[in-house]
C-alpha cells in the first residue's frame, strides 16, 4: 500500500473529527473523501498533510511512517479550498515558490515552472497577479504550485467548492485528466457526492469522523454497507412502513427501509411492456411533478406512503392527479447498522436489471 | 523538538512585547501618579482646587465640548458627501480633510495667528463683524482661539472613522430610500446612522482625547495663565516654575490628565468591543 | 439641491448642493485659508532673506534633529510594531486584552503630560535615567530623549496599521508555504512580509509624520539646546512666537518647509496605498 493511516483520533475539546480511521491507497489511485460538513473528512486531510497533529495512530507513506515529520518536509502537495495563492506574487512566482526553497537553480525553476504553465494552459499570464485571475484560472495556478516540486502524493481541499457552477463541471474532467496525465496519487476531500463519483477511482465516505465504507463508486452506490452511505449517495427516500405493500410482507414495520427513485416503477394501466407485473403493483395517485431538465420527477402517493421516481422525457405525457400503477421492485432493508438489499418477492422470476 | 523551537520564539515575542510595553507606556502612567501623591494627598487636593487649575479645566472643558460638537456634525457632513456622491475632486477634497492629521500642531497655532493676529489679514474682518454686531470678538490669545485651535487639530478625527464604514455599505439603501420619497434627513436618521453609530461614537472619543490634550496647537494661541490656558498648559506653566514643589503639581494635574486618559481608552474598548459583536452577529 | 441631482442623471440621494456646500466652507475657514496664510506670511520675506533664514546653522540643524530623529523613532515603531501586532493577533496569552487595549494610549494621553513624566524618568535622578548612566547613556536632555518621545508618541501608528492586515490573512497562506517545503523565516520573508509591507509603510509614513512635527513630548525632553543639537523644528517655530523676540515672517518661513514636508509624507502614504491596492485588485 502506498498511503496507509492507521487508527487515526483526533479531538479538538469535546469534538471528535476523527474515530479511529483506518484506510490505505493503492499508488495512482484518485480517491475522494467523501462526507457532509464538519464530518472530519478536512480534519484527516490535514493529518496526511501534516498541518494537524493527531493524537493517536499512525500515518505511513512508501511503508515509512512519517508521524513525526513536519510538513513542510513530507513533500505532499496541497490545493487549498480558498486556493491560498500569494497575492504578492505573481503566477510565476507562485509556482516557482516551492522550486526555490529547495535551491533548486535558475535555469531549472524557469523550465520547470514554464512547463507547468503550458501544463495548465495559462500561457501568457505568467506575469499576473492572483487577483487578476478568474476562479478557475487560481484553481489552475493552485494545482501547477502544488505539483511544480513533483511531490509524491497530492491533496486537495474542496478544490471546486470556490468556483461557479458553471465552471466547476468543466474544472472536474480538466483536474481528473491532469491528474491522470501527472500519473500522481491524490485525495481530495469533497461534500459533493456528484463529483466524488464522477471524479474518482474510489470513494472514503466519512461521516461524524467515522470511516463509514471505502469502495469504487458503483460499489458503494450498488452496495452501501451502512444506512448513512445508503441515504447520502444517491437521491433516497426513508421509509418505516411498508407493510401495504405487495411482495414485501416479509419486511418487519418498524425496520428502517431505503427506496430510491431507480427502485420505482410507475406505468400506465395500458402499459403494454409492463403488464405482467400489474399483479405486483400498487395503485397510486400523481401528486407533484417537477422537470428536471433531461427527466420528469413523479412524486406519487401511494397509500399513506410518497414516492418518487424518475421518468425520461420519451415516455407518454402525465398530468397532476392522474391514477397508475406503481411497481416497487427492490428495496434496502437496514438492520443494526448493515445493509441488505431485498427485492420484490412476487418478481422471483423477473429480471429486473432488464427492466 | 521543532515545536519547542516554535514555543520558545513565542513567548520570547510576548515577553519582548510585554516589556517594551510595560516600559513605553505602564510605567510612564505609573510615574505620574507616583510623583502627583509624592508629597501626600493634602498637597494633591491642593493643587487640584487651584484657582489656576480650576480656569485651565473649565477652559479644557469648553474648548472639548465645542469641537466635539463642531467635529462631529461637519464629520458626518464631509463623510456624506464624500461616499454618497461622484463629483470631480472628491479626492483632493478627502486628502484635504486628512491634513490636520499629518501636520505639526504648532502650525495649526501658527496659521491662526496669521489669519486671525495683530497683522493678520482677516483682522480687519474680524473689526468689521465686531463693529457691525457690538461684539468684541477676538480670535487670537484668546478662549475663542483655544477653541478654533482645536476644532482645527481634531478636524478629521470623525470623519475617518465614517468614510470608511460608510464606502463599505455602498450607496444602494440611499438610493432605495430616496426612490420611496424619503427626505434627506429621514435618509440619514433611518438608513444611514444604524451603520454609523458606532465609528461615530469611536470617532468622538478619539476626538474627545485629542481635544483635551492638545498642546503644541494650543500653546501657540494661548497666552493668558488662568485666563485662556487649557489643563496641558497649566501642566506646562507648573512644570517651567521649576520648584520642587511645582513640579509636583505639574503632576497632580497630570494625574486629572491620565484619569480621562484611561476612561478614554475604557470607552474605545468598550465601543470596539461592541461595534466589533454586532458586526459578527 | 435637485439641480445638481438632476444635472448629474443618476444621482437620487439628497443634500448634494448642501453638503458640499458646508464641507468646502468649513475645510477653507477652518483649515485651508489659515494654512494659506502661513504660506502669505513666508512670503513676505524675499527670496534671498527665506533662504538666509531657512539655511542658518540652528534651523538646519533644528531640521536635521527632528526628521533623523523621528526616522529613527519610525523605524523603532515598524519593528516593534510588527512583533506587538504579531503576539496580538496570533498569540494567545494572559493579559493579552490589557495590551492590546493599552497601546492607544500615547493618542489618549495629553502629549504634555507624557512630556515631563518622560523627562522625570530619564533624568539623572528618575530611575530609568540612573540606570541608563550607570551603563553610560545619557538619555533625557539628548538625541536619545527626543527619539524615546518619540517612538511612545508613536506606537499605536504602525501597531493599528498591521493588526488588521495580519487578522485577515488567511492561515492557509502560511501553510501553503509550509507544504512547499519553505521553512518559517522564509514564510514570514516572502509570504506574510509583502502582505503587511503596504500597512506597514503606512504606518511608519504616520508615525515620521508625527514625528516630525511633534511639540509637546518633546520639549521636555530634548533640552532645546542649540548647541548640543538637540532643538527640534516645532520649538524653533514656537520660540519665533514667544513674546520678546517675536518673528511672524520666520516662523512662517520655517512652517513653511515643515508644511511641505508633510505634504509629501502625505502624498507618499497615499502612493504606497494606492499601489498596493491596485496589486492585488482586478
Amino acid at each position: 500500500m502506498y498511503v496507509e493511516m492507521k487508527g487515526i483520533c483526533k479531538k479538538f475539546g469535546n469534538y471528535e473529527a476523527a474515530k479511529n480511521i483506518s484506510f490505505d491507497i493503492e499508488k495512482g489511485k484518485l480517491v475522494a473523501l467523501l462526507g457532509p460538513s464538519g464530518s472530519g473528512k478536512t480534519t484527516i486531510l490535514r493529518i496526511l498533510a501534516g498541518l494537524e497533529t493527531q493524537d493517536e495512530g499512525d500515518v505511513i507513506i512508501e511503508g515509512k511512517v512519517i508521524n513525526d515529520i513536519p510538513a513542510s518536509k513530507r513533500g505532499i502537495g496541497f490545493v487549498f479550498q480558498n486556493y491560498a495563492l500569494f497575492r504578492y506574487m505573481t503566477v510565476y512566482d507562485n509556482i516557482a515558490f516551492g522550486l526555490k526553497v529547495q535551491k533548486m537553480s535558475k535555469e531549472k525553476v524557469h523550465e520547470r515552472v514554464m512547463e507547468m504553465i503550458s501544463l495548465i494552459g495559462l500561457c501568457g499570464l505568467e506575469k499576473r497577479y492572483p487577483d487578476q485571475l478568474s476562479g478557475g484560472q487560481r484553481q489552475r495556478v493552485a494545482f501547477a504550485r502544488a505539483i511544480a516540486p513533483n511531490p509524491q502524493l497530492l491533496l486537495l481541499d474542496e478544490p471546486f467548492a470556490a468556483i461557479d457552477a458553471k465552471v466547476r463541471k468543466e474544472l472536474r474532467s480538466w483536474l481528473k485528466e491532469m491528474i491522470r496525465k501527472v500519473g500522481i496519487t491524490s485525495i481530495f476531500v469533497t461534500h459533493d457526492q456528484e463529483e466524488a463519483v464522477e471524479v474518482a477511482d474510489d470513494i472514503i465516505i466519512i461521516n461524524e469522523g467515522n470511516l463509514e465504507q471505502m469502495g469504487t463508486p458503483s460499489e458503494i452506490y450498488k452496495h452501501p454497507e451502512t444506512p448513512f452511505v445508503a441515504n447520502f449517495i444517491g437521491t433516497s427516500i426513508v421509509l418505516s412502513d411498508l407493510s401495504g405493500f405487495k411482495g414485501f410482507e416479509e419486511i418487519e414495520k418498524g425496520k428502517k427501509v431505503i427506496v430510491r427513485p431507480e427502485f420505482v416503477e410507475a406505468f400506465k394501466s395500458d402499459n403494454k411492456k409492463f403488464h405482467d407485473l400489474i399483479p405486483a403493483a400498487e395503485e397510486g395517485v400523481i401528486e407533484k411533478i417537477e422537470f428536471r431538465g433531461s427527466y420528469l420527477e413523479v412524486t406519487l402517493k401511494v397509500g399513506d406512503v410518497r414516492l418518487v421516481t424518475n421518468r425520461s422525457l420519451e415516455r407518454r405525457s402525465i398530468s397532476v392527479g392522474e391514477k397508475m400503477y406503481v411497481l416497487l421492485h427492490r428495496i434496502y432493508v437496514f438492520d443494526e447498522g448493515t445493509a441488505q438489499r431485498y427485492k420484490n418477492s412476487l418478481l422471483k422470476d423477473v429480471d429486473i436489471e432488464l427492466m | 523538538m521543532k515545536r519547542s523551537r516554535e514555543k520558545i520564539v513565542k513567548w520570547l515575542l510576548i515577553g519582548i512585547t510585554v516589556i517594551f510595553l510595560l516600559f513605553m507606556l505602564v510605567l510612564p502612567m505609573v510615574e505620574v501618579i507616583y510623583r502627583a501623591l509624592k508629597d501626600g494627598l493634602e498637597t494633591y487636593k491642593t493643587a487640584l482646587t487651584a484657582k489656576n487649575t480650576l480656569s485651565a479645566l473649565r477652559v479644557t472643558l469648553i474648548a472639548t465640548v465645542i469641537a466635539l460638537t463642531v467635529n462631529t456634525i461637519l464629520g458626518i457632513i464631509m463623510a456624506w458627501q464624500v461616499t454618497k456622491f461622484d463629483f470631480k475632486g472628491k479626492n483632493i477634497l478627502s486628502t484635504l480633510i486628512d491634513i490636520p492629521f499629518s501636520i505639526s500642531p504648532v502650525i495649526a497655532g501658527l496659521a491662526f495667528i496669521m489669519t486671525f493676529g495683530r497683522s493678520g489679514w482677516a483682522k480687519p474682518v474680524i473689526d468689521g463683524i465686531n463693529n457691525a454686531l457690538g461684539t468684541d470678538i477676538v480670535l487670537v490669545f484668546s478662549v475663542p482661539a483655544v477653541v478654533l485651535a482645536t476644532i482645527f487639530v481634531t478636524f478629521p478625527f470623525i470623519s475617518r472613522e465614517i468614510i470608511p464604514i460608510l464606502h463599505a455599505q455602498g450607496r444602494t439603501e440611499e438610493e432605495a430610500a430616496a426612490l420611496m420619497g424619503a427626505s434627506g434627513m429621514t435618509i440619514f436618521r433611518k438608513v444611514t446612522f444604524p451603520h454609523i453609530k458606532w465609528g461615530l461614537v469611536y470617532g468622538m472619543i478619539l476626538c474627545t482625547a485629542r481635544a483635551f490634550g492638545e498642546f503644541g496647537a494650543v500653546y501657540a494661541v494661548s497666552k493668558a495663565r488662568g485666563k485662556t490656558f487649557t489643563l496641558p498648559l497649566e501642566v506646562d506653566a507648573l512644570y517651567m516654575s521649576g520648584t520642587a514643589d511645582s513640579i509636583t503639581q505639574a503632576f497632580a494635574v497630570s494625574s486629572l490628565l491620565v484619569g480621562m486618559a484611561v476612561i478614554v481608552l475604557i470607552l474605545k474598548n468598550i465601543v470596539e468591543y461592541r461595534g466589533k459583536s454586532k458586526k459578527s452577529v | 439641491m435637485k439641480k445638481a441631482g438632476r444635472r448629474k442623471g443618476k444621482v437620487v440621494i439628497p443634500g448634494f448642493g448642501i453638503t458640499m456646500g458646508i464641507t468646502v466652507s468649513m475645510l477653507s475657514i477652518l483649515i485651508l485659508i489659515p494654512l494659506a496664510s502661513v504660506m502669505a506670511y513666508s512670503f513676505k520675506m524675499s527670496p534671498f532673506e527665506f533662504v538666509k533664514l531657512i539655511t542658518k546653522p540652528g534651523v538646519v540643524n533644528a531640521f536635521a534633529t527632528s526628521i533623523g530623529c523621528a526616522f529613527v523613532a519610525a523605524v523603532i515603531n515598524a519593528v516593534f510594531g510588527v512583533m506587538i501586532a504579531w503576539v496580538l493577533v496570533r498569540y494567545d496569552f494572559f493579559g493579552k486584552r490589557f495590551i492590546d487595549g493599552i497601546i492607544e494610549l500615547p493618542f489618549a494621553l495629553p502629549t504634555a503630560v507624557a512630556g515631563i513624566t518622560l523627562t522625570k524618568m530619564y533624568s539623572d535622578n528618575g530611575f530609568l535615567g540612573k540606570a541608563l548612566e550607570r551603563i553610560g547613556i545619557k538619555a533625557a536632555y539628548t538625541k536619545i530623549g527626543i527619539i524615546i518621545a518619540m517612538v511612545f508618541i508613536g506606537i499605536p501608528f504602525v501597531v493599528r496599521a498591521i493588526q488588521p492586515v495580519l487578522e485577515k490573512l488567511p492561515k492557509s497562506c502560511e501553510e501553503a508555504g509550509l507544504m512547499l517545503g519553505a521553512s518559517r523565516a522564509v514564510i514570514f520573508r516572502k509570504i506574510i512580509f509583502p502582505e503587511i509591507m503596504p500597512p506597514l509603510l503606512t504606518g511608519f509614513g504616520l508615525a515620521l509624520a508625527r514625528g516630525i512635527g511633534e511639540y509637546g513630548s518633546v520639549i521636555y525632553i530634548s533640552g532645546n539646546s542649540e548647541k548640543n543639537k538637540t532643538q527640534v523644528v516645532s520649538y524653533i517655530i514656537m520660540q519665533k512666537l514667544n513674546s520678546g523676540n517675536v518673528d511672524y515672517e520666520g516662523a512662517a518661513a520655517i512652517a513653511l518647509i515643515l508644511l511641505i514636508i508633510s505634504f509629501i509624507m502625505l502624498f507618499a502614504i497615499n502612493i504606497v496605498q494606492h499601489v498596493a491596492s491596485k496589486r492585488t485588485s482586478a
